[in-house]
């Protein structure tokens, strides 16, 4: 139902947009499954934004009282803890709501870190080349030849487990896609005659770049970010199961998941619950993803 | 060929120099004195201390440092784990074999899944398995392996008490000398009866964990390769002369189709290595990735160092063979840049 007036509600906008805008939702609104990750992606967002405000409980508070609480629905449940308890007696529901805000500013935060240095770095091996793009070049490939989640370790060991901490591992280990895409799409823009004609013109290198060819790089780089918070959000869910991430008694959900393994046959819910959090987080922005590229690019909607 | 193959190692030269710098940066960048943290002792004489320096190259010149722990490096010397006093290396080769296993086994189950998965979702194109298939391809992609590792033991080894939790062998009933180091393979040697299949039972639930991004990314590689290869004029020649639908898509189609599948084979070996840190934990399975995990714990950074140094290494030389052989395929590549 609700998902229904979401749709309705936007697409009635949809209408008064203008061309370009219009002709992207129209594309993006004959993919179902992109429509249903937008419409779950925004439910969590809203939940992350006002989550102190609606959260039962406070998600660090233990009630001892009423610890392994089972979900509500299930037999032994209790309605005051619809998704029952931890080990501690720490509220399930009001933990994963906090634990949706830590993850999506990790991945919003290691999106706009990538973006910044990522367009900046893959603009200037684009235009200045040479020694320049083989210096940028090759430290990407170094970046990329360690596995990821050891890359992030091997940060991680050095600078020491936080959030903040992780956000740097993160991005570090994601950036190179981001240099990469921007680069490959910025020098295909440079071949074309629109380039040549603003530089005939006397379009200088710092407007040529930023304003001449930036914009026509957008459409991909707009998926990679789509898809680069999906990647992060997994990557510090990882390195926090790893006990490398935010801290206990933070609720991130890959620490909540470390702290729970032991109970996982007495209290198998405190561990699954995080997880389809993570799943279900994942799985919409990259369905979203999936709906952004098709709608953004023509040419690979037809494959 | 000659000329590609240089090129290729001359461009692997400085990412392999500047991984040495970073191993190196590392250590030294680690927070604690590198005494402290090298021998994990604590409030020693100022003799003593001069002595490890000493002992250990410390007293040097950093660019000394550097040429001697590159020198090491080029002669198979990849540090010493301060807690065991071994030789990292032979750690490495020790804890290798059963990573190799797994990984192994994991992109094994990813292709033999995958790749069909993929051509039936493509000429079913739109259709109820395309839909299906391309959901789960997804929601594999998207999986949290760590999570999908515990809720499969919950499933799996405490409700329907089908496989082991964790480890590679029940020890209690087999005991032999790892020969070659894959448990399989020493199990079946070994001649106990059940071994095999004790080894294998242990197997399973990591296999599935691993290979399940594999497995998500490769029928979507598949999928789209034969898309594109299906609307191909020699498709359309094939049908026109009659050919059996199944052998236009299985021979003709498919053929085509997996050369970049191949490619997204052979760069996912990384990712695999990345998985195996977080299965291994899972499963308690004694591999490098684990190793890594609590060489963190335990402090021994020279193990971390000399572990990620290896493993890098590994996966540089990977990607130059998967170039490589790339070149040898499609001759394109070589000749182009």
């Amino acid at each position: 139902m609700a998902t229904d007036a979401a749709i309705t509600v936007t697409s009635s906008a949809a209408a008064a947009l203008p061309g370009p805008l219009r002709a992207f939702w129209n594309a993006f609104r004959e993919n179902r499954g992109a429509v249903m990750g937008l419409v779950v992606v925004t439910v969590i967002i809203v939940v992350a934004v006002v989550a102190e405000v609606i959260t039962p409980y406070n998600p660090l508070e233990q009630y001892r009282a009423f610890t392994k609480l089972p979900p509500a629905f299930v037999e032994g449940g209790n309605w005051n803890y619809i998704l029952g308890t931890d080990a501690l007696g720490r509220d399930m529901l009001s933990r994963l709501m906090v634990g949706a805000r830590i993850s999506l500013f990790i991945g919003f935060s290691v999106m706009v870190v990538s973006m910044v240095f990522g367009v900046l770095l893959g603009l200037l091996a684009a235009r200045l080349g040479g020694l320049v793009d083989v210096v940028i070049l090759r430290m990407m490939d170094l970046i990329m030849s360690i596995p990821s989640l050891v890359l992030a370790i091997l940060i991680i060991a050095i600078i020491g487990p936080n959030l903040t901490n992780t956000i740097v591992a993160v991005t570090v280990v994601g950036l190179p896609k981001y240099v990469r895409l921007m680069r490959a799409s910025a020098m295909t823009e440079l071949t074309k005659d629109y380039v040549t004609a603003a530089k005939v013109a006397g379009v200088g290198n710092f407007r040529l770049m930023t304003v001449t060819v930036l914009p026509n790089c957008l459409a991909p780089l707009i998926v990679q970010a789509a898809l680069g918070i999906s990647d992060a959000i997994l990557e510090a869910a990882g390195l926090g199961f790893l006990g490398l991430g935010a801290q206990p008694p933070t609720p991130e959900w890959g620490a909540m998941l470390a702290d729970s393994r032991e109970f996982i046959t007495a209290a198998p819910w405190i561990m699954a619950s995080p997880g389809l959090a993570i799943l279900i987080t994942v799985l919409s922005i990259n369905l979203m993803g999936d709906g952004l590229r098709d709608a953004l690019d023509p040419r690979l909607r037809r494959s | 060929m000659f000329r590609f193959l240089l090129k290729r190692l001359a461009l692997t030269l400085p990412t392999f120099f500047a991984l040495m710098v970073i191993t190196f940066m590392m250590i030294r960048l680690v927070p604690g004195d590198p005494i402290e943290v090298r021998r994990g002792e604590r409030g020693i004489s100022p003799e003593r201390l001069a002595e490890l320096r000493h002992e250990m190259g410390l007293d040097q010149p950093v660019w000394k440092q550097f040429a001697d722990y590159a020198w090491g490096l080029m002669h198979g010397d990849f540090g010493t784990s301060i807690i065991s006093k071994t030789p990292v290396i032979n750690e490495f080769l020790t804890l290798f074999p059963a990573t190799l296993e797994l990984a192994f086994c994991a992109m094994l189950f990813a292709i033999i899944l995958g790749i069909p998965a993929g051509v039936i979702a493509a000429s079913r194109r739109g259709g109820v398995y395309d839909q299906t298939l391309m959901g789960l391809a997804l929601t594999g992609y998207s999986m949290p392996i760590f999570w999908w590792g515990l809720m499969l033991i919950l499933l799996m080894s405490n409700t329907l008490q089908l496989t082991p939790v964790s480890g590679r062998i029940d020890l209690v009933k087999y005991y032999f000398e790892p020969v070659t180091g894959f448990m399989l393979i020493d199990a079946a040697l070994s001649g106990q009866k059940g071994a095999v299949l004790d080894a294998a039972r242990h197997l399973v639930l990591p296999t599935i964990v691993l290979g399940t991004v594999p497995l998500a990314v490769i029928a979507r590689m598949t999928r789209s390769a034969m898309l594109e290869v299906l609307e191909e004029d020699y498709i359309r020649t094939a049908r026109a002369k009659g050919l059996a639908v199944w052998r236009v898509i299985g021979l003709h189609a498919l053929r085509n189709a997996l050369i970049p599948v191949v490619t997204v084979i052979g760069l996912s070996i990384g990712g695999l290595l990345a998985g195996a840190v977080l299965t291994e934990t899972i499963f308690s399975w004694p591999g490098v990735g684990k190793w890594l995990i609590e060489s963190i714990g335990r402090r021994d950074y020279p193990a971390l160092q000399g572990g990620i140094m290896l493993i890098s290494t590994m996966v540089i030389v990977v990607n130059l063979i998967v170039d490589l052989l790339y070149g040898l395929i499609n001759p394109r590549i070589r000749h182009g840049h």
